[in-house]
């Protein structure tokens, strides 16, 4: 249990910092790590991207193939964002069946880029009822540094900017792949990821590991492109004012605006 | 929606469903509630503090809290596979977390308070209900608490911010925002959402989510008096 006393050393630390405006990487409180994005890093993918948040490192591929739509959803293509801790990036993580956290960041994940309606899947229908494109996007932390939440999204953003879609053909109502074509994805909008934690008093953005070892509270809110809030998700084991909520709405706005700026210069 | 704000079934853009709490309702559980929050039919039982199994989870500075949160194969129009969903296993996360700043867990060490829900029946806003139940059947167990937990969502149908979204509104709606709140301290404990919403009206929607919370304290607070001042004395 050692650990324990450490966090709380840390947390000593860490909020005796905040308290005259520091972080223990020096950043400001509203201040991001830098955010570093490579695409096109897995030439087997339809699309691909590795990002790198601070210390977090994270890969994603996205897999493009003709499925079949979800029976209640015959008129729209198929979108499935994943999330994983590779056993590789943290040493608390365990190979086997996803636990509760990796399941709430990989329904996080995709909560903002299906509610923001990144992708207009009305596009990815080949046959009505019958036959769609799916989209697959599979994000793998491969370095865990904090704030996975955000570097995932980034990741999976990236990875569907950077997308090939392949063409397919109807023929003998059963979609045929059409050798040598390829088009951009439907995008209507980019949405932007941003994680705050609340330790003590204080909002900090981005939280590294250590700031999400000893904090109270985390809040996850994705706003796309037209300024809209589109998905928020609490965490940890305390709360937030309302008063607290708001300013980190108005956080996520404007720290958005910056990150889409670097989503831009990839379309 | 008609013109006035009348909602599909039959109410008001700021009122509740009926909501209906027992307190007490289950003979082995140590506390326990059954809530009917619209059509939604939820039972919550409480067991604990009591030994931690498996012990490595046991933490010796304080007590832990777990929580389940599980619906039946018949609560919902298509049978649903009774083993736990990814859906399940979110919302018995946030619930835990919404429920965890209230209960005072440092006085039981190396324990555990199981926290187990059963969704009977659901329409919408199921999460919602089943952490009011939860936090009731947490007070009726006698566990130390700072203040209940009280849950309510607001959402955005038609173009409008509406109190309380059922099912019918869920589905077709624009957006759907869950709230828990502490109400004594004015601490928020659960936030969702998902849906799009501009900025005022995402401060709008939390303002109405959380009149709900302060109407479902009420309930609350009268179904526990119920059970334990019969009389209506304090």
């Amino acid at each position: 249990m050692g650990s324990q006393i450490l966090d709380q050393l840390k947390r000593d630390k860490i909020l005796d910092l905040l308290k005259t405006g520091k972080r223990i990487d020096g950043r400001a409180l509203d201040e991001q790590r830098p955010l570093v994005i490579e695409t096109g890093v897995i030439p087997k993918a339809n699309g691909s991207a590795r990002v790198k948040l601070g210390d977090t490192e994270i890969i994603t591929g996205v897999k493009i193939q003709p499925d079949k739509p979800f029976p209640d959803l015959g008129d729209k293509g198929i979108l499935i964002c994943t999330a994983e801790i590779l056993p590789l990036a943290d040493p608390n993580a365990e190979p086997g069946p996803p636990n509760e956290e990796v399941i709430e960041l990989a329904r996080v994940v995709d909560r903002g880029i299906r509610e923001t309606e990144m992708i207009d899947l009305h596009q990815l229908v080949l046959i009505e009822n019958k036959s769609v494109i799916g989209m697959f996007i599979d994000s793998s932390v491969i370095d865990s540094g904090g704030n996975l939440f955000d570097a995932c999204s980034y990741a999976s953003v990236a990875g569907i900017l950077s997308c090939s879609v392949p063409k397919y053909e109807i023929t003998n109502d059963a979609p045929v792949l059409v050798e040598g074509v390829t088009s951009k994805p439907p995008i209507k909008t980019l949405p932007v990821s941003v994680t705050m934690a609340r330790i003590g008093d204080y909002i900090v953005i981005d939280p590294t590991r250590d700031e999400e070892s000893c904090m109270d509270a985390r809040i996850t809110i994705t706003t796309n492109s037209d300024g809209n809030i589109c998905a928020v998700q609490k965490g940890g084991s305390d709360g937030f004012t309302a008063e607290q909520l708001l300013q980190c709405s108005e956080m996520a706005l404007v720290v958005g605006r910056k990150i889409r700026k670097q989503f831009e210069q990839l379309m | 929606m008609t013109e006035d704000g009348i909602r599909c079934d039959g109410r008001r853009l700021d009122e509740l469903r009926n909501i209906s709490i027992k307190v007490g309702v289950l003979k082995n559980a140590d506390g326990s509630a059954y809530i009917e929050f619209g059509k939604n039919k939820i039972l919550a039982g409480v067991f604990g503090p009591r030994d931690v199994h498996p012990k490595h989870m046991a933490n010796p500075d304080s007590g832990i809290l777990r929580c389940r949160y599980h619906m039946s194969p018949f609560s919902v129009t298509e049978r649903k596979n009774p083993a736990p969903s990814r859906r399940e296993i979110e919302i018995s996360k946030v619930i835990k977390e919404a429920l965890q700043p209230a209960v005072i867990l440092k006085d039981y060490p190396r324990t555990v308070i199981d926290v187990f829900i059963e969704v009977l029946q659901a329409d919408g806003g199921s999460r919602c209900a089943a952490l009011d139940a939860a936090a009731v059947a947490l007070a009726d167990a006698g566990i130390p608490m700072r203040d209940l937990v009280s849950a309510c969502a607001a959402g955005k149908v038609a173009d409008r911010i509406v109190l309380d979204v059922n099912n019918e509104e869920d589905q077709e709606g624009q957006a759907d925002m869950p709230v828990a709140l502490m109400p004594n301290m004015g601490k928020i404990t659960l936030l969702q959402l998902d849906g799009m919403l501009k900025p005022e009206e995402f401060k709008t929607c939390m303002q109405t989510a959380l009149v709900g919370c302060k109407r479902v304290y009420e309930v609350q607070r009268k179904a526990l008096m119920e059970k334990y001042f019969q009389n209506g004395e304090q």
